[in-house]
Parts: structure tokens; sequence; C-alpha cells
């Protein structure tokens, strides 16, 4: 995978020797330079980050003082308590929750089958079909949303946890992932398995599935979070309040709640923290799954 | 004669047969999804667009009606305006600061590895969480961001989302650093595939870093630039909820772009028809400024 290249320790380029003392100043200079630009970098990224937690830990009046508090004076744990009795917090997660454990299930299931289809099956009209399915990730969704939701609406999915089901489960991307991920695995390995008799399903079960436990996992990982994080198909398709997701939920609570920004942040925190722990368990595979769909776009 | 090739090909054509089954029976538990709910509705979005379908009554065909009516629609140009600024300046701005992170990173410094997964995470994270906490750090009066602007000299911040002027570059601002990270490691798997000899040669030669980064790092990362380039344009032609969540178009129609005039034609105001129009509009300038992309790709390989 082109992707083992991203974790392995790169050569540093400006390795040639070093004559005297010119030279290695000028090279802790740049030194210093990269360090500092990795600082500010780093700040830029996460301070907004490390905003949201403090304010969500301040009180109301302590989120917007001249000047800034960083750190909290008092940490105000209740507002980690308030929050589900001013809110639907947890039927939000709930739904959230059941919709992306769903998605995600099928997604991977429908896509590696197909992907095996795909890459180790030969047959007349494959490679248009697959051509139809690449084409498609390039349609923007915004352009035939409409569409999709008068379909949707004829098969009275509108308004029940299915149409997001339907909506995200048969990306097309899943298959595509995935059949990256099969065409690096040797054809031998599935011949030798023919010659023992083992059918395409049990290939496809047995050897394949197996196998490619790393690339299902950034499937996996990406679905999850792409599902967690959707805020326009709940829009369109979710109308009753019972049926909302957490990002549904939280920008509602916004709009009623404008003036409470410890809790507002508070809503934040929650929303982000189940993405948040993901990634930093599987970080590995997130960035795999990038590079892969990436470089071989 | 007729039925002896019949005959002989017989043991092969029903391989084949056998085989498309199998491939078929692979493929159509996703693909019936696929075929539903994505390939049906963007066939169906061109019928669409010739109609006069608003939800009530039937759908009229009306031809190009709609198209000669986004003509003199003044919004539909203001949103079609407010696009081409985002993506105007968001995509040169993710370009340089992603490839900037990326060269950055490429080195042996202490601190890389985290720093790449915390660049990573603004990506992951949900728009409403991200766009819930920048509107609130570009709070006028009293945001971080007008703080820090204030205690560097500047008496007159600008109002951010509040102000017609200044909320585009708030979005965009917002925009950019969330997705910086992901093509930084697009660009950064892309920088790792430059053979190392390469520098070794330029160096022998006597360039300069400079040099260096515009006749090795530059040609060698053509085809992943070429790539971002047109994810970023897909991407920035389409932006959408960023939007509907920070400025929800306004103040007034300063952000207005393109998805969310669809998005209101087509689901508050349930002119599907006419929507539908917008959306081919979009599409086929995605279309139209990737393939002049692919073009101008191939001429600099030749």
């Amino acid at each position: 995978m082109a992707s083992s290249t991203l974790t392995t320790p790169i050569a540093e380029i400006g390795s040639a020797p070093v004559h005297g003392g010119n030279r290695s100043t000028r090279k802790r200079i740049a030194r210093a330079f990269g360090y500092a630009g990795l600082v500010i970098a780093a700040a830029a990224v996460l301070l907004p980050f490390f905003w949201m937690v403090m304010s969500s830990l301040k009180t109301n009046n302590d989120v917007f003082t001249v000047p800034i508090q960083w750190i909290p004076k008092t940490f105000v744990w209740s507002n980690y308590v308030d929050i589900w009795q001013k809110s639907d917090m947890s039927t939000w997660l709930k739904n959230t929750m059941i919709l992306s454990v769903a998605v995600t299930f099928l997604q991977l299931l429908t896509g590696s089958f197909a992907a095996y289809g795909f890459s180790k099956v030969r047959f007349p009209g494959r490679d248009v079909l697959f051509l139809a399915y690449i084409g498609t990730i390039a349609v923007p969704w915004q352009a035939y949303m409409i569409p999709q939701f008068i379909l949707m609406s004829k098969l009275h999915l509108v308004n029940t946890l299915w149409s997001i089901v339907a909506l995200q489960a048969f990306g097309a991307f899943g298959v595509f992932l995935m059949k990256q991920f099969y065409e690096t695995v040797p054809e031998a390995l599935s011949e030798a398995a023919r010659i023992d008799g083992l059918s395409e399903y049990g290939i496809y079960r047995r050897i394949m599935l197996p196998l490619s436990v790393p690339a299902l996992a950034s499937l996996a990982l990406l679905t999850f979070t792409k599902t967690w994080n959707d805020y326009l198909g709940p829009l369109i398709y979710l109308r009753s309040p019972n049926l909302w997701t957490i990002q549904l939920g939280l920008k509602s609570f916004v709009g009623q709640y404008n003036a409470e920004y410890a809790l507002i942040m508070t809503g934040s925190v929650l929303s982000v923290l189940p993405i948040a722990i993901i990634f930093m368990l599987g970080q590995r595979y997130f960035v795999e799954g990038i590079a892969t769909s990436g470089l071989k776009g | 004669m007729a039925t002896t090739t019949v005959v002989a090909r017989r043991p092969g054509s029903r391989l084949k047969w056998r085989n498309t089954l199998l491939g078929w029976s692979f493929i159509l538990p996703n693909f019936i999804g696929f075929a539903v709910l994505t390939l049906v509705p963007v066939i169906a979005l061109f019928y669409i667009a010739s109609t006069d379908w608003n939800a009530f009554g039937t759908a009229r065909l009306v031809g190009l009606d709609n198209f000669t009516r986004l003509l003199s629609d003044h919004s539909f140009r203001i949103a079609l305006w407010n696009t081409v600024y985002y993506t105007a300046f968001h995509i040169p701005l993710t370009l340089g600061l992603s490839l900037a992170l990326a060269l950055l990173l490429n080195r042996k410094m202490r601190g890389v590895a985290f720093f790449r997964t915390a660049a990573f995470f603004p990506y992951v994270t949900s728009i409403v969480a991200i766009a819930v906490v920048w509107n609130m750090l570009f709070s006028p009066e009293f945001g971080p961001i007008n703080q820090f602007l204030t205690s560097i000299g500047i008496s007159h911040p600008p109002g951010w989302t509040t102000s017609s002027t200044w909320a585009m570059p708030a979005v965009i601002i917002v925009g950019t650093w969330r997705e910086m990270g992901y093509y930084m490691l697009l660009f950064l798997a892309g920088l790792q595939t430059i053979p190392p000899e390469l520098y070794e040669a330029a160096r022998v030669d006597g360039a300069n870093p400079w040099q260096r980064f515009l006749n090795v790092t530059i040609p060698c990362l053509r085809p992943t630039t070429f790539f971002i380039t047109v994810m970023l344009t897909i991407g920035s032609f389409n932006v959408f909820d960023l939007i509907l969540v920070m400025t929800n178009g306004g103040p007034g129609q300063s952000t207005l772009v393109l998805s969310q005039y669809i998005y209101q034609k087509g689901f508050v105001e349930n002119k599907f028809g006419y929507a539908s129009a917008v959306a081919i509009v979009l599409f086929l300038i995605c279309i139209a400024v990737t393939v002049v992309q692919f073009v101008i790709n191939k001429r600099r390989e030749n």
C-alpha cells in the first residue's frame, strides 16, 4: 500500500556532509525556523479546540472576558450534568449511534462484496459499470439531492431513520477503497484456493475478508465519522425532533439557548468527543484510508 | 456449420455466463442501493430541470425556461458570484498552506508525528461544532480573535460574521483551517514518492534550496497537486454546510452560495424544477473546471 510509506520515518533531505561552521549555523537557524513554524501551526490548529473545552467548563459570564481567560477560574463540571436536562442529548446521541453503526456495517458488507466482484471476477461490462461508479463520486451530492429527495418521499422513507441509512450505506467510495486494496492481493492466492475447491464466495469470506482487515478498518472509521458528522442529510430528511441526530440537535440547541455560551460549548464537546476518541485510537487507519483513496484517485 | 461453431464455443460461453452471474451476485447488493439512490436521481435531475415542478400539482415540461429565467435572477447571480469569491480564495490559500505544512513535516523533527495527527483533527470534527466554536471566536466585541487583533494594534477589528464585507473572509478562514490538514496528508504522501537521489543530483549541480524546490519538488508533485486542485475545486464550488451553519447565507445575501440557493429554492420554496436548473448549472461548472484542469495538466506533462 502506498500509505505504508507515510508511517515510516523519512530520510532527512538535507543530509549532505557539513562543511565548516557557517553551514552548521545556517542549518541550526533553519531548524529553529522549522520548529517555530511547527509551533505556530500547531497553535492555530489546536487553540480553537482548547478554547472550546475550556469554555465548556466555565460559567456563562466567564466565556467572553477581557483579557481572555484561557483556564477557567473555577471548573464548572456541573455543565456536563445540566446539559442532559436542558436538552434531548440522550435521544440525539442514541439516534446518531444507531445510524452510524448501521450505515458502517452495511457499507462494509456491500462495499467489500461489490469490490470483490469488480476486482476478482471477470465478466463483460464490468469496467463500464465501475466507471459509472467512479463517475458519480465526481458528481456533487448537492446537484442531485432534490431528485433523490423526491424519490425518497415516493418510497415513504422521508422522516424515518431509514432515509439516512439508504443515503449513506451504498456509497461508491467504499467500493472504490476496497477495490484498491483487493487489487494488491496476488491473484495466485485466490487461484490456489480455487484449485482446492473453494467457491468464489468461500474465497471472499475465508481469504479476502481476513486479509483486508486493515482496509476494512479504514473504511469503517471513515464511514462512521462521515455519518456521525453529517448535517445536511439529517437536515433534509429527519423532521421530527425524536429522530434528530446530534448535529441537528446541537444546531437547534444553539438557536434556542443562544446566550448560554458555556452550555453550547459543552454540547459541542460532547458531540465531538466520540469522534475524538475513535480518531485517537485509530488514527493510523484514518491516515491510511486517506492516503490510499487520495493517491490512486 | 453453424451448429459446430456453437458447440465449439459452448464451454467458453458457459464460463462467461457463469462469471457474469457470479460477478453480478457480488455487485448487486451494493448496486441496487447505488442505482436507486444515486444513478436514477442523477439522470432524473435533467428531466426535472426542464419542468415547472413545484411540489403541488403536476410537472409540466417547460424546456429551457428555467435556464432563461436564471439569467435574469438577481439572487442567482449573487450566489454565483459569492461561490466564485469563496473558490478564488479558498483554493490558493488551502493549496499553499497545506503544501507549506507538508514541506515542514517532511523532515526529521521532534513532534512531527503529533502534529500530523493534530492537523488532521479539524477535518474529522463535525461542521456544526466547528461553526459554533468559530462563530464565538469571531464574536465582534469580546471574541478572542478581535481581542488579539486589538492587542496587536488594530483599533477597529472587523465584525466578521456580523458584517457583510467580512462574513465571507471569516468563512474562507474556517474552511481553509478545516481542510488544510487533509490536503497536507495527501501532499506528504506525494512528497515521499520523490526519490532522494534527485535532490542529491540537484545539490551536486549547485542548486540552492529554493532552486531545488522549484525544479525538483514542484515538478515531481504535479500529479498530487493536480489531484488536490481538482478535489479542492469541486469541494469549493459545492461549499454548503459550513456556510449554512456559520452564516446561513447572511448577513443579507453576502455569503449566499449556489448549493444553498439550490437548497432554498428546492426545500424551502418547493420549486423543484427551478432548483434543479440551478443544480445543473453547478454541476456543469464543476465539470467544465475539471476538464480545463485536465487539459492543462496534460499539456504540462508533454
